[in-house]
């Protein structure tokens, strides 16, 4: 198995009664409850934790791309890889990844991974997700039944720069270039590539095609996943693909660990509900714009997980949440014993693990980060030994990788800037 | 009023036709328009009217190779051609209205009489015209009604959204159409009209419901500015949705095109 530690980064300070007073954490969000001066403390601590997760072994660090979102402040989630690329020694950089039919031109993106590949020795793993409809149409303006097609000719172009060696002409309906020649290239030549995806069939096949791993990035956990990892690996079956190795998916799950079951459910009760109860709270209006699902999805019955009848989980019980598997707490035996059946049952080798939750303080989450680190990944690493060669989904760094300096002691002194 | 399929080079298009009288080519708004449509019918009791559907609207299919503007007024003139229409009262409605103009402007010497009713295609930056494609089906109404609750009842008869197969079949719909829809319409429903108007020819009707707040009557303004021979109706206590709530008088002024 493969584990990233994976924050959202959500805003910590929503009042009480932000359900009752706004609309939606996303898309129209009051901007004025967010605050820079806390937010500088947030994103230091941030990626404090990030930085924590690798130390305590984690295979990966987990980032992604959200738009004007409360519970997911990072727009450019390629400044936080730059940012992990110095203080992170081991963990792959998973940035999961950038919505490349937002980028214009999309060559950014090819250029901006293989910056990032090249900074931190090959530890870049790069998700290629359409966006949801929030993000990608009402945020970002993107005409919601042409977005796929823009989303596959950006495809094209990136993995065509990387892998060209010649200056070459990009005549496409919503890019022209005439010299697409990027530099740097990346060291991982195309660097392993994930794909979030929300139970589209389009997306099951292009996963198949360029073997690209497929990831269920949910917020409604294992149990309600099991329909729409079935039909990913129905698909594979279908198509009668040469392996079913779990490394072709991926699935984020909401995970805590405490001593006991009882600690769990004392300590990181308050942090779930804020999640649950004032993060998710998404306008209907925002979740699926006409036209950003194909027909074929819609008539599968892949329903939005920000469907209305979806959204709203406020009521739920600690007890539902466990039950049904939203979120899965407890001491290291429960949640271990809970992520086998998770791992099995959906077929997943790669876990994107969301242990920083809601408003959760630094050091509870240490705790519970440390807790999973020593006592429950150990004994899940080797789930599955036939796959264990499989490494066409993960990062190969390279074996000498280069160190940054360390701090000059003798610079301790620091030089006053102007005005102090 | 009948239903007829024909087939341009791009896709089958149904065409909703019927009635006696001078040719007249309707082009429907974003929520579309079926065989029942209390306006089409009264169009019909006066006019030879033709009433093609949108590629995802009704059962028209969908058409990936139609993206843009000009795709979509190539199209049309070419269902214009391939039903025989030679110079027809041109007429459209909301989306449809921007769709005219947008002909007109293209070939100014192929259409001579324009009826464009509280149509699209214009932005203001003090009258933001409100996302339809973020509300919600409840929220509809009071943006495209001058009375609201009898609209909303118009809108809703017969739909029943706890039953899922309903829902399915509407989610569809909405999908195939809006999907279209939001090609000419989102995020902001312009696409450079405003620097197109000044070639518009045809004498020009504007219809325009008073109480309309989805586009609201001052746009009707900047129309009549942009387009030279152009004659402004306002109808009092109409909404967005002017040829539903008020059919006689919307019949009445587009009369006065002759």
């Amino acid at each position: 198995m493969k584990f990233t530690w994976f924050n959202l980064m959500p805003w910590p300070y929503l009042a009480d009664d932000f359900r009752q007073k706004n609309r939606s954490v996303w898309v129209d969000i009051d901007s004025t409850l967010y605050d820079p001066v806390r937010g500088h403390d947030v994103y230091n601590d941030y990626l404090d934790l990030l930085e924590y997760a690798d130390q305590v072994g984690f295979d990966g660090v987990g980032i992604n791309e959200h738009h004007q979102n409360a519970y997911g402040m990072m727009p450019s989630p390629n400044i936080m890889a730059a940012a992990l690329t110095r203080r992170t020694k081991n963990a792959a950089i998973v940035v999961l990844g950038n919505s490349i039919a937002l980028y214009n031109p999309p060559v950014r993106v090819a250029e901006e991974f293989a910056m990032l590949d090249v900074m931190c020795g090959g530890r870049l793993v790069a998700g290629f997700p359409v966006g949801t409809s929030m993000d990608t149409n009402y945020c970002y303006g993107q005409i919601p039944a042409l977005t796929r097609e823009k989303y596959l000719e950006a495809h094209d172009l990136i993995m065509r720069a990387w892998k060209e060696d010649k200056p070459f002409a990009f005549n496409g309906r919503y890019t022209k270039l005439r010299h697409v020649n990027i530099w740097p290239k990346p060291i991982q030549n195309p660097p392993p590539i994930h794909i979030p995806g929300g139970g589209s069939v389009e997306t099951y096949d292009f996963c198949l095609d360029n073997t690209y791993s497929y990831s269920y990035l949910s917020f409604t956990g294992y149990i309600r996943a099991k329909a729409l990892m079935q039909g990913y690996w129905d698909r594979l079956t279908e198509r009668n693909e040469p392996d079913e190795s779990p490394y072709r998916a991926g699935f984020a799950q909401t995970i805590i660990v405490g001593e006991t079951d009882q600690e769990a459910e004392t300590m990181f009760r308050e942090h779930v509900d804020y999640f649950y109860n004032r993060c998710l709270h998404i306008h209907p209006g925002f979740a699926d714009a006409p036209g950003y699902r194909t027909i074929k999805t819609i008539q599968s019955g892949a329903l939005s997980q920000y469907a209305p009848n979806m959204g709203d989980l406020s009521h739920l019980s600690w007890k539902q949440l466990l039950d049904d598997g939203y979120v899965v707490a407890g001491s290291p035996d429960t949640v271990r014993e809970k992520l086998e059946f998770l791992a099995k049952s959906l077929h997943v080798g790669n876990l994107f693990c969301l242990m920083h939750v809601g408003n959760m303080p630094v050091d509870k989450c240490k705790h519970s980060t440390k807790l999973f680190a020593e006592k429950v990944m150990p004994k899940m690493r080797n789930l599955f030994p036939k796959y264990e060669n499989d490494t066409r989904f993960w990062c190969q760094p390279l074996a000498r990788r280069a160190t940054p300096a360390p701090v000059d002691a003798a610079l301790k002194t620091r030089i006053p800037v102007a005005g102090e | 009023m009948n239903l007829r399929k024909i087939k341009t080079r791009h896709v089958e298009t149904h065409v909703l036709e019927g009635g006696s009288g001078p040719d007249l080519l309707y082009l429907h708004g974003a929520g579309g328009v079926t065989l029942e449509d209390p306006f089409l019918n009264a169009l019909a009791a006066k006019y030879h009217v033709y009433a093609p559907l949108l590629p995802g609207y009704g059962a028209s299919d969908e058409c990936p190779q139609i993206r843009d503007m000009l795709d979509v007024t190539l199209h049309t003139f070419d269902v214009a051609e391939l039903l025989g229409l030679k110079k027809p009262i041109l007429a459209g409605h909301s989306m449809g209205g921007m769709m005219a103009a947008e002909m007109a402007a293209i070939a100014p010497s192929e259409v001579e009489k324009l009826c464009l009713i509280c149509p699209a295609g214009l932005w203001l930056d003090e009258y933001p015209i409100p996302d339809i494609f973020a509300l919600l089906p409840y929220e509809l109404p009071e943006y495209l009604f001058h009375d609201a609750e009898a609209g909303g009842k118009m809108m809703t008869a017969g739909m029943d959204f706890s039953n899922l197969e309903f829902l399915k079949a509407f989610l569809v719909q909405n999908a195939r159409q809006l999907g279209m829809a939001g090609k000419l319409l989102f995020p902001i429903p312009e696409r450079g009209l405003r620097e197109r108007l000044y070639r518009v020819k045809a004498r020009t009707l504007l219809i325009w419901g008073d109480s309309d707040k989805l586009i609201v009557p001052r746009y009707a303004q900047e129309f009549k500015k942009l387009i030279a021979n152009c004659e402004l109706v306002s109808i009092p206590e109409a909404g967005h949705l002017v040829p539903l709530e008020k059919t006689a008088q919307t019949m009445a002024a587009l009369a006065r095109l002759g």
